[in-house]
């Protein structure tokens, strides 16, 4: 969430409560500001918006519910942020990721600090009511210090996303579509043989899952630390590291 | 032969099994086996998994001794990074073993036998069982339920849960021991001092009434195999393996875990889903049974000269008194059992004494430097291996669980076969024949879940079949 100028002056009703917003500000970022939880997965304070994962969907009156990562507040917007269809919609979106990847808490390394696990337990996933995929992944463990188990991989793309805008070495992308899709490093090459990754693991405190791990942990033994990201990216668009005595 | 028995399921043992009795020309019992009726799979999905997760993943197979599969996956994890865990680390696992043999053997004797041995063999069904015991002998069955609940206290203190604790993990343990956790285990020392004693106590009392389930109940001669330490003290988790004939002579001492497919062989059956490993030396052709072997606490008391620690040697040497140095009836399971929670109790007193187990570093750190790993520790019901291959990166690519039950796995075909020739007669099957085929296979304390790596309760069925194949009698209890 960058600084903003001024004062919010833009009226909008969130769950009945009439808020000020500020221009251009997203329906996320509003709500957090005054207080009102909506979840997300994909979406991470200091990275670029995704809008991939459709947890953060809202009501806004619309003809269809929209994200509210990816929806910037309008003047007189009266937005709901929960209601019987929205929880059912959420409930519903994790159960997917669920049947569609292979998160099997029991001895993952990061139970306990997953998101995915977080969400299932808030919106009271205790059954899987979709077919499970058992899609057969790769791990990927060719890296010395970290580990990429696509099993628990739920395309968020936060570490995409933080390698190229953060740390700007941009070994990370998404390869191919819809069931095939995957993360890749490079040009699908295996990780530990990517010259572009500085080792930096950047990618690995941001992930929302067991996904990426520090290699040798055991079962729930990882800890993420998503934060990190918008510490850096706030000191970055403060200059908190340039020397400006100089300039003084 | 043709006749054949059937009893389907088997109750009050962990996991599902049948077993069929085979009966000859002459109307006697011909053949006998347990067939275990449930497949998990372990070996084949764990492949493509990194070796750290190991503990955690393979430690599912089972909710009775998750420890033991924590343990001996850390120490084949140990023998992949090539690291030596800190002594503290090793003093924990140790601990963490102690409280898991505790509690499992007290759930095995209390929970599942008492009831055969305190109301009888032939008492009504319908009460012969935990519950029924409760009624009848409210004291014992108390004094049950607190040691196996001090058992998994002593798991949770150390491990932060009760089952499927996350401590143990390749190269040692993930948390220092505090002086918090021994507050509450010392705590409950003297009263589980006073309880496993009055149990021994009342074991001896009772073993009298047992002198037919004594000799019938798999009184054969047999290979034992366990740990033991080089001079010949009681060993659950460190040192190596000691194989002995049925006549106390050593085949092999200080047998290294990671050699162990030098001497010991697995045959896969097709009519069961655990494998039968046998002694190898010993079997020249395809039948396995000459090679027979048995593991768990008879094994163990068998192998070694003491227990090291004064209350449960006291125990042992009455016990060999009684019953002759090497101990041959698998009725006898249940009294080594009460012997071992015995020096489980007196060992965890003596290591909560120990400054090392409170030490910091509890953890060795390093990379895969070896692409083999064996791990091997006594689980409650015997010793179980893990071995492990891992590619360069630290993937496995081949996977062998050598189960403790697996290993016992002829005897109990043998103890069954003995059990049925001395009670079973004709083609009726009696109430009275099948209590004791049951509590036959409920002495080895057998764990399907964990020997086929399978899954489920355990209901038992037994059938009856003629020399023509047909189906003569079926009794199946859920």
């Amino acid at each position: 969430m960058s600084p903003r100028n001024g004062r919010p002056n833009v009226p909008v009703t969130i769950d009945g409560q009439d808020v000020k917003a500020f221009e251009g500000e997203s329906i996320l970022e509003l709500a957090r500001r005054v207080g009102v939880p909506i979840p997300t997965l994909c979406h991470l304070e200091g990275l670029s918006i995704h809008g991939g994962c459709r947890l953060c969907l809202v009501d806004t009156g619309d003809h269809k519910l929209k994200p509210a990562c990816a929806t910037e507040v309008t003047a007189e917007l009266d937005v709901t942020t929960t209601n019987a269809e929205i929880r059912e919609h959420r409930r519903r979106i994790v159960e997917l990721l669920f049947a569609e990847g292979n998160h099997i808490c029991a001895f993952c390394v990061s139970s306990g600090s997953c998101e995915l696990q977080d969400l299932a337990t808030e919106h009271h996933v205790d059954h899987i009511h979709y077919e499970l995929g058992y899609e057969r992944h790769d791990v990927d463990a060719s890296h010395p210090k970290y580990v990429l188990d696509r099993d628990r991989c739920v395309l968020c793309t936060r570490c995409v996303r933080v390698c190229d805008e953060v740390e700007g070495a941009h070994v990370w992308d998404v390869a191919m579509r819809g069931n095939e899709a995957r993360i890749v490093a490079g040009m699908d090459i295996p990780w530990g043989e990517s010259s572009a990754c500085t080792w930096c693991g950047k990618c690995v405190v941001v992930c929302p899952t067991g996904a990426l791990s520090f290699k040798g942990r055991a079962t729930g033994e990882m800890r993420h630390d998503p934060e990190l990201v918008a510490f850096l990216a706030r000191a970055r668009d403060e200059g908190e590291w340039i020397d400006r005595r100089a300039e003084a | 032969m043709h006749d054949i028995h059937t009893i389907d399921p088997v109750t009050r043992i962990e996991g599902h099994a049948k077993i069929t009795l085979h009966l000859g020309d002459d109307g006697e019992v011909a053949d006998a086996r347990f067939h275990v009726t449930e497949f998990r799979g372990f070996e084949e999905f764990c492949k493509g998994r990194p070796v750290a997760e190991m503990p955690g993943l393979t430690a599912r197979t089972c909710g009775i001794c998750p420890v033991s599969h924590l343990i001996a996956a850390s120490k084949a994890g140990d023998a992949i990074y090539a690291v030596t865990p800190p002594p503290a680390a090793i003093r924990q696992r140790r601990l963490l073993n102690l409280g898991q043999i505790l509690q499992s053997h007290s759930l095995s004797f209390f929970h599942l036998s008492a009831p055969d041995l305190l109301l009888g063999m032939d008492h009504d069904p319908a009460t012969r069982n935990v519950f029924g015991l409760m009624q009848a002998e409210p004291e014992i069955a108390r004094r049950g339920i607190r040691l196996r609940q001090f058992g998994q206290e002593v798991i949770a203190a150390v491990a932060g849960q009760r089952i499927h604790g996350s401590l143990v993990v390749p190269g040692g343990v993930a948390r220092q021991f505090t002086t918090e956790m021994r507050d509450r285990i010392v705590a409950d020392l003297d009263e589980m001092m006073g309880a496993a004693t009055a149990t021994l106590e009342l074991l001896v009392s009772v073993e009298d009434r047992f002198e037919r389930e004594l000799h019938s109940f798999g009184e054969f001669d047999s290979i034992y195999v366990g740990h033991c330490l080089p001079d010949g003290t009681w060993e659950h988790i460190d040192g190596k393996l000691r194989i002995m004939a049925a006549d106390g002579s050593m085949l092999v001492d200080q047998l290294d875990p990671h050699d162990y497919r030098e001497v010991f062989g697995e045959a896969g059956k097709t009519d069961s889903y655990l494998k039968s490993p046998y002694y190898r030396p010993y079997v020249d052709g395809d039948d396995p049974r000459p090679g027979m072997y048995r593991v768990g606490p008879l094994a163990r008391i068998n192998l070694a000269e003491r227990f090291g620690t004064p209350v449960a040697d006291e125990g042992l040497a009455a016990f060999r008194e009684r019953y002759g140095r090497i101990a041959r009836s698998s009725f006898l399971y249940h009294h080594a059992r009460v012997l071992e929670v015995i020096a489980c109790v007196e060992r965890i007193a003596a290591l909560m004494e120990d400054p090392v187990l409170f030490e910091e570093k509890v953890r060795s750190q390093a990379g895969i430097n070896a692409l083999r790993g064996v791990g091997a520790s006594e689980a409650p019901r015997g010793t179980l291996i893990h071995d492990y291959e891992v590619d360069g990166n630290g993937l496995i690519t081949a996977m062998n669980l050598i189960i403790a039950t697996g290993q016992n796995d002829l005897a109990v075909n043998r103890t069954i076969l003995d059990i049925a020739r001395e009670f079973v007669d004709g083609p009726q099957l009696t109430d009275g024949m099948l209590n004791r085929i049951e509590a036959g296979v409920r002495a080895y304390d057998p764990c399907l879940s964990c020997s086929t790596h399978a899954v489920g309760q355990m209901p038992m069925a037994v059938s009856l079949i003629a020399p023509d194949g047909e189906t003569l009698a079926e009794v199946r209890r859920d």
